[in-house]
Order: structure tokens, then C-alpha cells, then sequence
């Protein structure tokens, strides 16, 4: 399954394992994780829930691993995105490529998740001291994304 | 008749996650509807009149010009925050 939506942990092993899959023709496997931070805009983060929009969130990530196999060539892409209650230190997101040589997986894999970022229907809520509030989108974020626009 | 969904911090705002709407002829793009939808009040107009908005057709994004059609299902929310 290139593209996984999910509430369970991930087992980053697995998932790192599962990209290369025992492929004598992959010679590089670039991964990304991405934890749930202790600390947003100053503030003590003690959990996070996350919101997704069922259905299309599966067709947007599959979207975008379909545009990065288009743009490198990749022996395999992996997504896994978690869901609902997080705890601080835990992983959000896996994000793996599987190529030949490691410039196609290091690319793709920053393409992926810049493209998730702003293109993919999740959204964070986070609890702090003074309650819950919603993360809102990041300039940074959608310039990030931009500089892959063709 | 068309599906509209509402996410995040826009379902908490407006207080409700989706509805339905009959499409009259009035009504071809997003925009025409996420307008009527503005003419309810001042918190419709406040959250669905931000200029971050984003919206989706048929479970794919897309931008307020989209056309519409019978039985279409759209959404509207706020900025992605995932990864």
C-alpha cells in the first residue's frame, strides 16, 4: 500500500523496510518522519488531535505520489499519515523512496512532503496551557511547495 | 441536490459538519454557492469570506470556479496543517 491513513502507531522499521522490500535494484531509500513538537509559536504543546477529511485525504496523497513517480524516476513510494489523538514524541508522518541513486529519493521526498503539507486534507489541533486551538497554515509552508511548481 | 462538508476549525465556527443544498439555476460554481452560503450572517460571511479558504470538488481541490453539478459533493475548509 503506497498510501496509508491510519490512527495506530507506526513502526518505522517496517515502514523503512517495506520501501526498500528486499529490491536488489534500489540503491537508495530516503525517509522522512515527522513528530508531534512539545512546543508551537511559544507555546508548551501537551497533545495533538488530527483531523482529516476521509476519502479525499487517501485520493490527495495518492495523487501526490503519483506526480512524484512522474518526476523521478522511483522504485517505490511509501505514506503513512496518522490520525485522531497524538501524544508529543510520537511520529505523525512517514514519508519514504525507494531508487536507484540517492538525488531521485532526496528530491522526491522533500517534494512529497512539501506537496502533503499544503495539499493534503489534515489539520492539527493542538492543546496548550490555556486550552485547545487549531494550527493554522504556514506562508513558509506554501512557499515551500511553490518552488517545485514547474 | 448537492453535499457540502465543512472541516476543522470552518465545522467548528459554523457549528455544523454538512449539509445538503437543491441546486437551482442560479447556482453553476463553488463561488456561487460558498456567496449564498455568506448571506446567512455575519459568522457564514466571516469564515467562509477568508481569503485562505480552500475547497474541494468531488473530493479533489479546486478553486472557487469549479462548475457544479447535481448530486456533486464539495467542502470547504481552512488552511491544511498535516505532516
Amino acid at each position: 500500500m503506497p498510501v496509508q491513513v491510519q490512527t495506530e502507531l507506526l513502526d518505522l522499521g517496517e515502514l523503512t523496510r517495506s520501501v526498500h522490500a528486499e529490491d536488489p535494484g534500489v540503491g537508495a531509500v530516503a525517509t522522512f518522519v515527522g513528530y508531534v513538537r512539545d512546543i508551537n509559536q511559544g507555546d508548551q504543546v501537551s497533545a495533538l488531535f488530527l483531523e482529516h477529511y476521509p476519502g479525499m485525504t487517501e485520493r490527495a496523497l495518492q495523487l501526490i505520489v503519483d506526480q512524484a513517480h512522474e518526476r523521478w524516476p522511483l522504485q517505490r513510494v511509501s505514506i503513512v499519515h496518522r490520525v485522531g489523538p497524538l501524544n508529543v514524541g510520537e511520529p505523525i508522518v512517514f514519508v519514504g523512496v525507494a531508487s536507484q541513486h540517492r538525488l531521485a529519493a532526496f528530491e522526491a521526498c522533500a517534494f512529497l512532503m512539501d506537496y502533503l503539507k499544503t495539499r493534503a486534507p489534515f489539520w492539527k489541533r493542538e492543546q496548550t496551557p490555556t486550552g485547545e486551538r487549531w494550527v493554522e497554515g504556514r506562508e513558509s509552508d506554501r512557499l515551500a511547495q511553490e518552488r517545485w511548481v514547474l | 441536490m448537492i453535499l457540502i462538508n465543512y472541516f476543522a476549525r470552518y465545522r467548528e465556527q459554523l457549528g455544523v459538519g454538512g449539509e445538503k443544498l437543491v441546486l437551482d439555476e442560479s447556482l453553476r460554481t463553488i463561488e456561487h454557492v460558498r456567496q449564498l452560503l455568506c448571506a446567512r450572517g455575519e459568522t457564514w460571511q466571516q469564515v467562509l469570506g477568508e481569503t485562505s479558504l480552500m475547497c474541494a470538488l468531488n473530493q479533489e481541490l479546486c478553486t472557487p470556479q469549479a462548475l457544479i453539478e447535481d448530486f456533486d459533493e464539495i467542502a470547504f475548509f481552512p488552511q491544511v496543517t498535516g505532516g
